[in-house]
């Protein structure tokens, strides 16, 4: 089998996927997140300004969500279409919240009508929320696992990828989102909006770390799987003491009031969590609660080495150009936002 | 209802409405790539104003094109799994490299197209315009490498037996160069410049008509005007390239085109018709032979009909067929005849002169809009029960544990919302356009404008 600094190509394809979903979680996690406090400013200034905090960078941000979906087809394309038919109804309401957040944005300032900007920011508010609370509901399931059976094929009902973990994940990464969000409105600010959200960001800080609290106490009681790696190599134990750390240095970022540091911090959090989960399940990608044997690994699901190879090389290429356009858009918006004309 | 007509029926209702919106961004990305390069080589403010009055438009139809194309990405993972699992090794990577190479260029520098204007040099605002515009030719050419793929597969070999069977990938270029897409390639480009410049030609005969923004609107109908007559004659030839590969790559398509049935036989060439299947005739004038010469050069060249294959191994729909693929045709025509018109005129200095005409232009708007998805529909359905011609059928495709009653809920969903997307995209593209071009003299916002040093020129009394 082919390899590349000792990893072999699937491998090296879950860590491009992971890298893509994790930039997706920094990126769009603040702008969802931010979505949803949109209800909590009272004043139509205060709304705009938020709304235009996200204005030029969310559509570049959602193009990681773009490019993550299409790594998973192209790299692992019986994960991509077992999971996706069998959570049918979730991924089509995840669609119908996208579309109604980027139509909101959109739309909202096109009237000066009062109900048609409440219409929007109500429709902004929810669908931000409900895109968060998904994402957490599919990430609780698959660490949890899901009842796969032959061919890899969904054999449960949808409903029951409503359970109490899921749920929880759900709602910790609201949380962990609206925290994240909150900071880069702070960043983002001036004057009263500015202080109200310092005020806000205590209480996510707050909110998040009682639900980590509560998830990770359920996984430990109830899904013993999700411990098993870190039992039997306590050297990997340094991972979720990272994550510990990085977490605790946001409120004493957030309170010596160095927020971009804050902010780096909490896009750390979101990695390593999403790396622990990487930990948890590798080279599993999604349990089978029915038998080991149905599991979708990454050997299992993955393409041809053929086109695994040039896949990397697309990525070695792209990426840096991705970047390159993303460092670009942020430097061209960086501080406070002004509003003019051209803004929403 | 069984499922495979719901997820048909989906999938075509939810890409013929993402399809209103890729080649209105392509093309007016064209445009206002044009609009900008006019602004720094001439520096006269009405580019300038003209290029920020379309930016508003493009903002409109971007959002929408982003909307409904995220559906159109996860839509082959719920509905058609066996699909997915079958071409994801082939078609994945071409959906990967348009994700990293087009969209991504694409919306990253959108934010600076919309939001930069006050806050960038004009050369920079040029540089994202044309990042914007190349993004999305980019984001078209990895889509239509993957559909082309479809059409006439190459690079691949077969891995798996039953449904377990998969496509994998053994030369990436014999994949991206498969024999019709760079002929289809061509072919969707143009149709998207068409669609943009009658769009920008719309509204500005419009404002002609009812007198208002007179000179902005003349320099701008001209600019779209030479777009339009270029693409609309190349249009013509690329798509007779494409008839020719399709009669070499996929005879019982063209069969289907022309509504020729009979085996190995010289065929006609209709102007336009009526398809009986039961009888095997098509009722309508004709050119008989004309279809063997365009083919061979010869009007008794034999033909390959769709009766050289068996009923399970040709499109079913024949009519329909026959009936989209003329009316693009016809569109074509059209669309060579008014353009082609528009520059005479131009030239013998009479452009603006007949009141008709340019309620012509305005009303032509639906024109490539028309001919962009009876395009679609004639190439789609004229491979059918193919997905992957050849390979594998449509109705192998599917997702095996999605049932009827999801695929209904989720294609009741769409409807409604798409509907309600579509009458706000109609309601606030009429607002745009009554508002007109942007003119400094008349922001509302007064009081944030002072923050912004130098962009609004002192309030003028009178
Ligand atoms: C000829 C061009 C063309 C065609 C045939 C399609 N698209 Fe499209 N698509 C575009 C041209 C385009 C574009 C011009 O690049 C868009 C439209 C507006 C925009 O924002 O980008 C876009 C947007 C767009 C987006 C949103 C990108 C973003 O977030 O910026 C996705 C995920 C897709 N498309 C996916 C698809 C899929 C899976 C298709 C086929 C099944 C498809 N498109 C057909
Ligand atoms: C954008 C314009 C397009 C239009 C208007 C269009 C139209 C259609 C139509 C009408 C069908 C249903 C055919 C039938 O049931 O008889 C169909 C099916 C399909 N098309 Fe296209 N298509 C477009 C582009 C694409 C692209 C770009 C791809 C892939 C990259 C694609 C892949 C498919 C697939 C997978 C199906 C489902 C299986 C099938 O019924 O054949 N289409 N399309
Ligand atoms: C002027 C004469 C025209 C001819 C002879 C022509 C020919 C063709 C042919 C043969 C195909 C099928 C290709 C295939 O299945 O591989 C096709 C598809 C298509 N046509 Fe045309 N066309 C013409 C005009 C137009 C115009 C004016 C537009 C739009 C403004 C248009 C838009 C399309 C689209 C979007 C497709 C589907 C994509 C593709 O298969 O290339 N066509 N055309």
């Amino acid at each position: 089998m082919a390899t590349f600094l000792g990893l072999d190509y699937p491998t090296l394809w879950f860590l491009v996927v992971g890298a893509l979903f994790s930039g997706y979680a920094i990126l769009d996690g603040f702008d969802l997140g931010a979505g949803a406090w949109h209800l909590f400013f009272r004043k139509e200034k205060s709304r705009r300004i938020a709304l235009n905090a996200v204005g030029p960078v969310w559509d570049g941000n959602e193009v990681w969500l773009v490019i993550g979906g299409g790594a998973l087809f192209a790299g692992f394309p019986v994960l991509y279409a077992s999971v996706f038919s069998a959570m049918y109804i979730p991924f089509m309401l995840f669609l119908a919240f996208l579309i109604f957040r980027a139509v909101s944005i959109e739309f909202r300032s096109k009237e000066e009508m009062k109900w048609w900007r409440n219409l929007w920011d109500v429709s902004y508010c929810i669908s931000s929320t409900m895109l968060a609370l998904l994402l957490g509901v599919v990430m609780g399931n698959i660490l949890q696992g899901i009842a796969l059976g032959p061919g890899h094929e969904f054999t449960g009902h949808w409903l029951e990828f409503i359970n109490p973990y899921s749920v929880l994940v759900g709602i910790t990464v609201l949380a962990l989102f609206m925290m994240h969000g909150a900071i880069y409105l702070i960043m983002k600010t001036e004057g009263k909006l500015y202080e109200r959200l310092k005020e806000l960001l205590k209480n996510a800080i707050i909110f998040f770390v009682v639900m980590y609290v509560i998830v990770t106490m359920y996984s430990l009681v109830f899904i013993p799987h999700l411990s098993d790696r870190f039992r039997n190599n306590p050297e990997l134990f340094i991972v979720p003491v990272l994550a510990f750390l990085s977490i605790a240095n946001v409120p004493r970022l957030a309170t010596k009031g160095k927020y971009l540091m804050a902010f780096i911090f909490s896009s750390l959090t979101l990695s390593f969590l999403l790396i622990l989960s990487a930990i948890e399940l590798y080279p599993v990608l999604v349990i089978s609660t029915l038998d080991p044997v149905y599991n979708i690994t990454i050997y299992n699901a993955a393409s041809s080495e053929k086109s695994l190879g040039i896949m990397l090389t697309i990525a070695a290429v792209g990426g840096p150009l991705v970047i390159m356009y993303t460092v670009f858009v942020y430097r061209t918006f960086w501080g406070k936002v002004k509003l003019d004309e051209t803004s929403y | 209802m069984d499922v495979e007509i719901l997820a048909r029926v989906q999938f075509a209702f939810t890409i013929a409405f993402h399809y209103i919106y890729p080649p209105l961004s392509i093309g007016l990305g064209l445009i206002m790539v044009i609009m900008e390069g006019k602004y720094l080589q001439t520096r006269l403010k009405v580019y300038e104003h003209m290029a920020r009055f379309w930016t508003k438009i493009f903002a409109l139809i971007f959002g929408i094109g982003v909307a409904t194309g995220i559906v159109m990405e996860f839509e082959f993972g719920t509905n058609w799994a066996t699909y997915s699992k079958y071409v994801g090794d082939v078609f994945g990577s071409a959906l990967a490299a348009e994700g990293i190479f087009a969209f991504a260029l694409e919306s990253g520098f959108l934010g600076v197209l919309l939001f930069g204007w006050n806050r960038v040099k004009p050369k920079v605002h040029f540089i994202a315009t044309l990042g914007v515009w190349l993004g999305s030719m980019f984001s078209a050419i990895w889509i239509v490498v993957a559909n082309s793929w479809q059409q006439t597969p190459a690079g691949f070999h077969i891995v798996g037996e039953g449904m377990n069977a998969r496509a994998e990938i053994t030369d990436f270029w014999a994949m991206v160069f498969n024999p019709s897409s760079v002929d289809r390639l061509l072919h969707v480009w143009i149709g998207a410049f068409l669609a943009g410049s009658f769009l920008v030609m719309s509204v500005h005969a419009f404002y002609i008509l009812t007198n208002r923004h007179v000179e902005l609107s003349k320099k701008a109908f001209r600019i779209a005007l030479v777009v339009a007559a270029v693409s609309a004659i190349s249009q013509l030839l690329t798509g007779h390239h494409s008839a020719e590969g399709v009669s070499k790559n996929q005879p019982p398509k063209l069969a289907a085109f022309e509504g020729h049935f009979e085996k190995d036989a010289p065929a006609d060439m209709y102007l336009f018709g009526w398809v009986d299947k039961e009888s095997q005739q098509v009722y309508g004038p004709k050119i008989p032979g004309g279809l063997s010469f365009l083919i061979d050069y010869d009007f008794n060249a034999p033909v390959t009909g769709l009766n050289n294959f068996p009923e399970n191994e040709r499109p079913s729909a024949v009519n329909a067929v026959f009936q989209f693929y003329h009316l693009m045709v016809a569109l074509g025509l059209f669309f060579i005849a008014l353009t082609i018109l528009g520059i005479f005129l131009w030239w013998r200095g009479k452009l603006f002169r007949y009141r008709w005409l340019l309620w012509v232009f305005v009303i032509a708007v639906v024109g490539p809009q028309l001919a962009n998805q009876f395009g679609w529909f004639a190439a789609e359905m004229g491979r059918q029960p193919w997905v992957v011609y050849g390979l594998l059928r449509t109705s192998d495709a599917l997702s095996a544990t999605v049932t009827a009653e999801q695929v209904l809920f989720s294609l009741i969903m769409f409807t409604l919302i798409y509907l309600l997307l579509f009458l706000l995209f109609i309601y606030l593209l009429d607002r745009k356009i009554k508002a007109g071009p942007y003119d400094p003299s008349k922001i509302d916002d007064r009081p944030l404008q002072e923050s912004i040093l130098g962009v609004v020129e002192p309030k003028k009394t009178n």
